[in-house]
């Protein structure tokens, strides 16, 4: 950008600036304003939250939510399942995603347009919901922590950023020198371009960690075992559908259960988003970053 | 010399060895399910698998075009993807550009990073959100419209006011997130045709609508081209959260009515169907935007 100073700027062009300044500061507001709003909720009395008296610090300061958050076993299990699936499929993803990008990046392959061809075809028809269900039921993935990892292995959007990266990064006479010396193809990926790549892979790493960490929608067809359920869904269980009877000892009133129901829900939406967002500052470049490799035309 | 085909993947088989398991992962879990999709032209009989259950042909699609539920499921579907549309595509476009009329590079990437957060919180959690902040007696949005004397309302009890929330949350959480590839191709402009411009005289505002604007063109048209071959696909992991008996005259899509009736009710054939008329409509839609695209910009998908 040019910089004029603003002071140097005619009329006309300091109004714009302004309004754009002002706008930018609304949009701003407007977005973090709902989240202050969960986070001062979820530390005030519930009392005063359903009095709607809380506007953006926390009003009569308590952690009761968070302790009866805390309480619940599901809430526990769900953070724990949801470690687990998260971890091992961004695990089986990554390494997926890279076996398949790899080939496909390299000049020397052969059939590589049609194979990408047959790839990137996945991304505008399918078979639809109710085959891949019947599919799932079929392979006996049905209520296994597997159905909500294998049948996502990977996203074809990201391999087209993984393949993208892979050919914009590594040269081709890296591979022919690599052939020189008598490097395998296999032995090249792992010696050669790997070490050149934790670039993408951190990217990787973090596009289908988030898919995993928010996903809900596998878990809600493919999972009956409650002992299964990852935490999104005792969110939606506990957040939208009001099951929260279990929550709480038994001798207070009804109207004291209702409120505190109404608590644990700013609480129990601050501690299942806390590990996405508090990770988020060190990791926001490598986002913008794989959107910008992705970018780079499939 | 050009070796044969066999030859040439046979010199690279420990290529080929590599992506077999991601190979064999496509196979089966994207093009089976698509030979499945005939289960919408056969009444499925689970003891006789997808492949042998009797054909039925246009059965099903007839079925569904003659419901009387038929024109208000594709209606919502439509008016709520051409809603998301209107609102959300244009939006992203302008934080680009207004983000890079911004000369504190500080303020740029405060602006930035605010606008991405919301992207990372999961579709359930967005949800409550709403719910929490409908709620009459102490949402926030109640609240804040009381301030106006509107009246204390449940909206996400209005059928009325779903796809309004519907649209307006997604452009909450996307906005910033979707504004990236327009900064990310703003900034790679070359800066000496805004020094140009302003030598010449041109306001700021101009050289927004004739320099920045122009150069988005392209990456515009791709992603449009991509958004309309998917105008059928609505978030409906979401709309099946915001979904409650009270709306459904407006909440009803055909990406619920197929979980509803496929995967609750166990309607294989019928779901399977309007899947695919769903599927094949995006299609259709797909090709006819890229070629439209390709002659009216020289941009589009392929």
């Amino acid at each position: 950008m040019v910089t004029v100073r603003f002071s140097r700027m005619d009329r006309g062009d300091k109004t714009f600036t302004l309004i754009v300044y002002i706008l930018l500061t609304l949009l701003a507001v407007v977005v973090l304003y709902p989240l202050l709003f969960v986070l001062a909720a979820s530390f005030s009395d519930p009392d005063l939250v359903l009095k709607g008296e809380v506007t953006i610090f926390p009003k009569g300061f308590t952690l009761k939510p968070y302790s009866m958050v805390f309480e619940n076993e599901d809430i526990w299990r769900g953070y724990l399942n949801t470690i687990v699936y998260t971890v091992v499929g961004t695990l089986i993803n990554v390494a997926m995603t890279i076996l398949l990008a790899y080939p496909l990046s390299r000049p020397d392959m052969p059939l590589k347009k049609p194979i990408t061809l047959m790839i990137i075809f996945t991304m505008y028809f399918d078979g639809g919901m109710i085959p891949s269900y019947l599919l799932v039921r079929q392979l006996g993935l049905y209520n296994s922590m597997w159905a909500l990892i294998i049948p996502v292995a990977i996203s074809t959007y990201n391999f087209v950023v993984a393949r993208s990266f892979f050919e914009s990064s590594i040269p081709k006479e890296m591979y022919e020198s690599a052939m020189i010396d008598g490097s395998s193809d296999i032995r090249t990926l792992f010696q050669i371009v790997l070490p050149l790549s934790s670039a993408i892979i951190a990217v990787l790493t973090l596009f289908y960690a988030v898919e995993h960490w928010n996903s809900y929608f596998s878990a809600l067809i493919y999972l009956q075992n409650e002992d299964l359920y990852p935490l999104q869904i005792i969110l939606r269980n506990i957040l939208l559908l009001g099951q929260t009877e279990q929550m709480g000892s038994n001798d207070v009133g009804m109207g004291e259960k209702i409120k505190m129901a109404e608590a644990i829900k700013y609480s129990a939406i601050v501690i299942s988003s806390l590990p996405v967002l508090c990770i988020y500052p060190f990791v926001q470049k490598h986002f913008v970053k794989g959107v910008m490799i992705g970018a780079v035309k499939g | 010399m050009k070796k044969s085909l066999a030859k040439q993947i046979w010199s690279k088989r420990g290529l080929f060895l590599l992506m077999l398991l991601p190979i064999m992962w496509y196979i089966v879990f994207k093009y089976i399910p698509m030979y499945g999709v005939q289960l919408a032209f056969r009444r499925y009989n689970p003891s006789l698998g997808i492949t042998k259950s009797p054909w039925v042909g246009l059965k099903y699609f007839k079925q569904f075009f003659n419901s009387y539920y038929f024109k208000d499921i594709l209606w919502n579907t439509v008016s709520l993807s051409l809603y998301q549309l209107v609102v959300g595509f244009p939006l992203p476009i302008i934080l680009a550009l207004m983000i890079n009329e911004v000369h504190s590079r500080k303020y740029q990437k405060f602006v930035q990073n605010v606008t991405y957060i919301p992207h990372f919180l999961s579709v359930v959690v967005v949800v409550s959100m709403l719910n929490l902040f409908c709620d009459p007696t102490y949402g926030i949005f109640n609240k804040f419209l009381g301030l106006f004397g509107v009246a204390a309302v449940d909206y996400m009890a209005k059928p009325g006011a779903f796809q309004t929330l519907y649209v307006f949350s997604n452009v909450w959480q996307n906005m910033g997130f979707n504004a990236i590839i327009y900064i990310a191709v703003l900034s790679s402009l070359d800066q000496d045709m805004y020094e140009a411009a302003t030598i010449d005289g041109c306001s700021r505002f101009k050289q927004v609508l004739y320099i920045s604007l122009p150069a988005l063109v392209p990456t515009i048209m791709t992603l449009l081209v991509m958004r309309l071959g998917s105008i059928m696909n609505v978030g409906f992991e979401k709309v099946l959260l915001m979904q409650n008996p009270v709306n459904m005259s407006k909440s009803n899509i055909i990406a619920t009515f197929v979980y509803t009736n496929g995967i609750q009710k166990g309607e294989f054939s019928y779901s399977t169907a309007i899947g695919l008329f769903n599927s094949l409509i995006n299609f259709i839609l797909l090709f006819t935007t890229n070629r439209l695209s390709k002659k009216l910009t020289g941009s589009g998908l392929w």
